[in-house]
C-alpha cells in the first residue's frame, strides 16, 4: 500500500498499488457516511477550492461532502466559460485563489491537459474532476470500486464500454484502471468514435454490439451527445439505437448477474431501453454512494497526515 | 571596405570550397583570392570558420503592422541576424493583411528604417486572405512583394488556386501554399495519432496536408506553373514530392527544423510550445523528412518563425495560439543534428539555406559568392558549442521548445550589404 | 532500523496471570455486565480485547459485544506510525449508545492513542462510561489520561520501545523492551 504522488492528475500516471491503496482506503472511510455525525477530524483546518468551469452538480457536490465529511472547509467557484478569451486568464485566476492560502484545488475543465498546466505553477496539490476528453480519475476510481463491490474482484472480468469512445474522458480513465487491474476491456461504437489506434490504449476494439456484449461481466453505456451526427459520426439517433443501444435481448447474451453502468445523465430508449434503465437505477445509486468514500480517499491520501506538528 | 581572412568558403553555386580571403566594397563582393592584404582595410579574422553566402528564411511571420507585442519587423530582423540570416521573406498574415501596396512598401520602409537584415514582403493571393478574390498581383510585384502566399491558410478553393497559378505563371511569380485541408483538420490541435488519444486532444490527421499536397500537385502541372509548398510535415507528402520531381514539375518545398526533431510523442506535458500547424509528426515522419533533405527531395531550410508574446502561451493547450519560434536556433539545429552527425554536408546545409532560397525566390544576386553579388554574408563556427536560452533570444518571442539543448555548431558572424549585422567573435574589425 | 532486546519482562505465565486478574477486576467493577461493551483499538489493542472478552464469558457467561477502532483519522502524532496512510476499517456493529465501553489498548505511552480513539468513540455515539486498560504502562504521559485497569506497570526510557507480543500474531506470549542499537 503506497501513496506518493502531490496532485491527482489521472490515472495513466498511477501504478497499480496506488490504485489499490485508494479503494482500499475507500473501502476504510465509506462507513463514515453511515454514522449519524458523519464526520472525522482528519482534514480538519485543510482549505480545498472546487474549481468548476464545467456545469456538475454531481461530481461537485460529491467532492464537497467528501471534503466536509474529512472536516475541511471547501468553498466552490463556478465559472461558466473559459477565461482566456473572456478576460482573467486562468493562470490569473488560480494565483488569486492561492493567494487566499489553499491546500488543494479541484479542476474541472473543458480543455484537456488543464490540471497539468495548473501542476507547472500551482502550490497546492490539484485534483482532476474531468479535463475536456482526457481523463476523470475519480470516476473510474469509483466505477472500478463499484465493480469491485459487486463482482468481488476485478482481475479476470470482461467490461464492455459502449458508444463515443472518442470524446470520454470516462472512457479513457476507466480503460487505464481497468487495464493495470488486468481486466479485459472491449470498445464498442460506431467506427468514427472508437478509432482503431484507441486498442494501444489497452483494449480490444469491435464495431458489433451483439458480438461484443456476449459473456460481459459489466457493460459500461455512454452517454451520446447528439450534436455528433451533425459531424457525420453517425447518419441518425434511430440508426445508432438499433446498432449500439442496450436492449434486452442483447443483455441476455451476457453474463449471469452482468451489472449495467452509466456515468449519467442516460439518454433514455437511445443508450438503453427503459426496462434495463430501472434495472441500472440501483447501481447508479451505488456509484453515487461510492463516489463519496472514494473522493474521500483521494483527499484524504494527497493532503491527510503529513504536514502536522511531528510530537515526538 | 571590408575583408574577410583565412575563412574556409563554402559556395556550392560556384563550387568553391575552400579557404580563402574575400574582399567587400560597396555592397558587393568586389575580390576573391588568396592573402588579400589587410592594410588600411577594417577586417574579420575568420580562421577555422566556414563562409558562407548569407542564409535566406524564406518563411517568416513577423507580425507587424498590427500584432506588435508578438514582434516587429526590428526585432524579427535582429533575431535573423543573430541566427545567421541575411534575408528574411515575410508572410502576409499581418494586420491589416498585405494585400495591398500601401502594407507592402510600409513592411519595405520600415525595413529601410530599422532592419538588421534584407526583408522581402510576401503579398497575400486573395483579398484579406480570405479565399475569395485575387489581389492586384502585378501592383504589389510594383511595390515589392517578392512572392504570393496565402500562408496561416490554405487556398482552399480549387478553382481559385488553378485562377492564382495560372495568372502568377505569366508574371513569372512565385506561389507559396500552405497545404491543409481544413475540414480534415477541423478543431484539432496535434497530430492525431496515438499520443493525441492519450492525451485526450483532437487529432489533425497527417493526410489533411498530403491530400492538399496532391491535388496542388496536380494543379501546377495542369497548369504548367511553379509552386513552392510551405513547412512539409509528413512521409506522405514526401512521396507526393519525390514522384512530382521524377515527373520534371517545378515543384519545390521547404522544411523546419521543429519538424525534423521533434515528434509528437514529446506533447505528454501538454507544453504549448509544442503547439504548432502543421503539427509535429511522428518519428517515422521526422526520419522520411531527414531522407528527403537528403536525397535531394526538399529544397529548402525555413525556420516558419512564429512568435508570440509569453502571455499568449501560458493558457490551456486548446487556446494557445499555433506557432513557434525558430529563427535564432534554425542554423545551429541543423549543424547539430545534420551536418556534425554526419548526415549531409556543408554544402547540402548551404544549398539549402542559400543557394535554393535564392534562385526559387529570384534573388538573382544572392545566393552565391562572386565578384558582383551582393555582400551578404554567413560566418559559422562548425564547432563552437552552445546552450539555447531563450532568455537571451533578440526575439520578443519565448515560445521555442529548444530551450536548455546543447548544440554544437552556430553562426557567429552575419554580414550584410558589406556591414556587420551580428558578430559574436571578440574581435574589433580594425579601423578602416 | 536495527534493535535490540534489552530485557524481558514477562513471559507466558505471567502474561496469563495479567489476563485473569483484569477480568476479575472488570467483572467485580461492572455490576451490570449485560451494559458493557468492550471495544479494541487496532492493532494489538483488538486482541487483547478478544482475550478479556473470552475470559468473561468463561467467569460469568456474559457474551460482551467486541468492536474494533481504527483512530488513524483522530491521530495527531503521525511520526508514530509506521506508514502514515493506512487507514484501516472501524468495525463497531452495535450502538455505544449510553454504554460502559471499555477501550482497550495494548501500551499506554504518551496518551494522545487514547484520546484519539475518545474523541472517535464521542463521534459515534454517548456512551455512559468509558473505561480504559492497557496491557502495559510505560509512563511518560503526555496528556492527563488514566488507565482504569492495567496489566503491569514498567518504567521506562523515552529512547526504549515495549513490544507486547501475542501468540496470534507473533507466535507466542512475551513483553520485551527493545533499543535501537547494534551496528545496523
Amino acid at each position: 500500500m503506497s501513496f506518493n504522488k502531490k496532485h491527482l492528475l489521472g490515472i495513466q500516471y498511477l501504478t497499480k498499488s496506488e490504485i489499490l491503496t485508494i479503494l482500499d482506503t475507500a473501502e476504510s472511510l465509506k462507513e463514515i457516511s453511515k454514522r449519524e455525525v458523519k464526520k472525522v477530524p482528519a482534514l480538519r483546518g485543510k482549505t480545498i477550492i472546487n474549481l468548476f468551469f464545467e456545469p456538475s452538480t454531481r461530481t461537485r457536490s460529491s467532492f464537497e461532502l467528501a471534503a466536509k465529511r474529512l472536516s475541511a472547509d471547501i468553498s466552490s467557484f463556478s465559472k461558466a466559460s473559459s477565461s482566456a478569451v473572456k478576460g482573467e486568464t486562468l493562470k490569473d485566476t488560480v494565483l488569486n485563489l492561492e493567494a487566499m492560502q489553499t491546500d488543494a484545488l479541484i479542476i474541472r475543465h473543458s480543455a484537456s491537459g488543464t490540471p497539468h498546466f495548473l501542476s507547472t505553477f500551482c502550490r497546492s496539490h490539484v485534483i482532476n474532476a474531468g479535463d475536456g476528453t482526457h481523463e476523470h480519475p475519480t470516476q473510474a476510481l469509483l466505477d472500478a470500486f463499484t465493480i469491485r463491490e459487486e463482482k468481488g474482484k476485478l482481475k479476470g472480468l470482461k467490461v464492455v464500454i459502449v458508444g463515443d469512445i472518442l470524446h470520454s474522458r470516462v472512457a479513457r480513465s476507466n480503460m487505464f484502471l481497468l487495464n493495470k487491474m488486468g481486466v479485459k476491456v472491449v470498445l464498442v461504437g460506431p467506427p468514427g468514435l472508437v478509432p482503431p489506434q484507441m486498442a494501444r490504449l489497452g483494449a480490444q476494439v469491435d464495431y458489433n454490439m451483439d458480438r461484443a456484449v456476449q459473456d460481459a461481466d459489466v457493460i459500461m453505456m455512454l452517454r451520446i451527445q447528439l450534436e455528433r451526427q451533425q459531424k457525420n459520426f453517425f447518419p441518425s439517433v434511430r440508426e445508432y439505437r438499433n446498432l449500439f443501444s442496450l436492449t434486452p435481448k442483447r443483455f441476455e447474451t451476457a453474463r449471469k448477474n452482468a451489472i449495467i453502468m452509466h456515468p449519467g445523465p442516460i439518454n433514455r430508449d437511445i443508450e438503453i431501453s427503459t426496462q434495463l434503465a430501472d434495472s441500472l437505477k440501483s447501481v447508479i445509486l451505488k456509484q453515487v454512494e461510492n463516489g463519496i468514500a472514494i473522493r474521500m480517499a483521494v483527499l484524504y491520501l494527497l493532503l491527510g497526515g503529513k504536514e502536522r506538528d511531528v510530537t515526538d | 571596405m571590408l575583408l574577410i581572412k583565412n575563412g574556409h568558403v563554402i559556395d556550392p553555386h560556384s563550387g568553391l570550397d575552400k579557404k580563402t580571403d574575400i574582399l567587400i566594397k560597396n555592397k558587393k563582393i568586389s575580390d576573391i583570392k588568396e592573402n588579400i592584404s589587410s592594410v588600411g582595410k577594417k577586417s574579420i579574422d575568420a580562421s577555422d570558420k566556414i563562409v558562407a553566402p548569407g542564409f535566406i528564411d524564406m518563411h517568416v511571420h513577423l507580425r507587424d503592422p498590427g500584432q506588435e507585442h508578438k514582434e516587429t519587423i526590428e526585432t524579427g530582423s535582429k533575431a535573423a541576424a543573430k541566427g545567421g540570416f541575411t534575408s528574411i521573406a515575410c508572410m502576409p498574415n499581418t494586420v491589416p493583411v498585405n494585400d495591398n501596396s500601401g502594407t507592402t512598401e510600409y513592411i519595405i520602409a520600415e525595413a529601410i528604417k530599422r532592419a538588421s537584415v534584407n526583408v522581402f514582403p510576401i503579398a497575400a493571393v486573395s483579398m484579406g486572405q480570405k479565399g475569395e478574390l485575387l489581389t492586384e498581383m502585378a501592383d504589389l510585384i510594383k511595390s515589392g512583394a517578392i512572392a504570393f502566399s496565402d500562408d496561416g491558410y490554405p487556398v482552399s478553393n480549387s478553382q481559385l488556386m488553378r485562377r492564382c497559378l495560372e495568372y502568377a505563371r505569366e508574371l513569372n511569380t512565385l506561389i507559396i501554399e500552405h497545404c491543409e485541408d481544413l475540414d480534415l483538420s477541423s478543431g484539432g490541435v496535434m497530430n492525431e495519432g496515438y499520443p493525441s488519444y492519450l492525451l485526450g486532444l483532437q487529432g489533425i490527421p497527417d493526410y489533411s496536408e498530403t491530400v492538399m499536397v496532391a491535388r496542388n500537385i496536380i494543379l501546377a502541372e495542369k497548369t504548367n506553373s511553379r509552386l513552392h509548398l510551405a513547412h512539409m510535415s509528413t512521409k506522405g507528402s514526401v512521396e507526393l514530392i519525390k514522384a512530382a520531381k521524377n515527373k520534371g514539375l517545378k515543384i519545390t518545398s521547404e522544411v523546419t527544423p521543429h519538424h525534423l526533431f521533434l515528434d509528437d510523442s514529446l506533447l505528454s506535458d501538454y507544453d504549448t510550445n509544442l503547439k504548432v500547424n502543421p503539427p509535429i509528426r511522428t518519428k517515422l515522419d521526422n526520419k522520411s523528412l531527414i531522407e528527403a533533405v537528403k536525397q535531394g527531395i526538399i529544397d529548402v531550410f525555413a525556420t516558419d518563425h512564429a512568435p508570440h508574446s509569453p502571455d499568449e502561451k501560458e493558457v490551456e493547450f486548446n487556446e494557445a495560439p499555433f506557432g513557434i519560434n525558430g529563427l535564432e536556433t534554425a542554423v545551429s539545429l541543423i549543424l547539430d543534428k545534420l551536418v556534425n552527425k554526419k548526415i549531409i554536408s556543408l554544402n547540402r546545409l548551404v544549398e539549402m539555406y542559400s543557394c535554393n532560397p535564392a534562385k526559387i525566390l529570384g534573388l538573382e544576386n544572392k545566393g552565391k559568392i562572386e565578384i558582383g553579388s551582393d555582400a551578404d554574408l554567413t560566418i559559422i563556427d562548425t564547432e563552437k558549442e552552445i546552450t539555447v536560452d531563450v532568455n537571451t533570444f533578440q526575439s520578443k518571442s519565448r515560445n521555442n521548445p529548444f530551450h536548455s539543448w546543447k548544440l554544437k555548431g552556430s553562426p557567429v558572424v552575419t554580414i550584410v550589404g558589406g556591414k556587420v549585422a551580428y558578430s559574436s567573435l571578440k574581435q574589433n574589425p580594425s579601423a578602416e | 532500523m536495527k534493535e535490540k532486546i534489552k530485557a524481558r519482562v514477562m513471559d507466558s505465565r505471567k502474561i496469563k496471570r495479567a489476563f485473569n486478574r483484569m477480568a476479575t477486576e472488570i467483572t467485580e467493577r461492572n455490576r451490570d455486565l449485560n451494559n458493557l461493551v468492550i471495544i479494541g483499538i487496532r492493532t494489538r489493542g483488538v486482541h487483547i480485547a478478544k482475550r478479556i472478552a473470552k475470559l468473561i464469558k468463561e467467569y460469568d457467561n456474559v457474551e460482551v459485544p467486541m468492536g474494533i477502532l481504527d483512530i488513524t483519522l483522530y491521530r495527531d502524532d503521525f511520526s508514530e506510525l509506521e506508514d502514515k496512510h493506512i487507514v484501516k476499517k472501524t468495525e463497531i456493529n452495535f450502538s455505544i449508545e449510553n454504554k460502559d465501553v471499555l477501550l482497550v489498548d495494548d501500551v499506554l505511552f504518551t496518551g494522545r492513542t487514547i484520546r484519539a480513539a475518545m474523541d472517535s468513540l464521542i463521534d459515534l455515539g454517548r456512551p455512559k462510561t468509558i473505561q480504559l486498560l492497557v496491557f502495559i504502562d510505560r509512563g511518560h504521559k503526555e496528556l492527563p489520561i488514566k488507565a482504569d485497569y492495567t496489566g503491569k506497570s514498567l518504567p521506562t526510557s523515552r529512547r526504549e520501545q515495549v513490544k507486547v507480543k501475542l501468540k496470534e500474531i507473533d507466535k507466542k506470549d512475551e513483553v520485551l523492551i527493545t533499543e535501537p542499537g547494534g551496528i545496523g
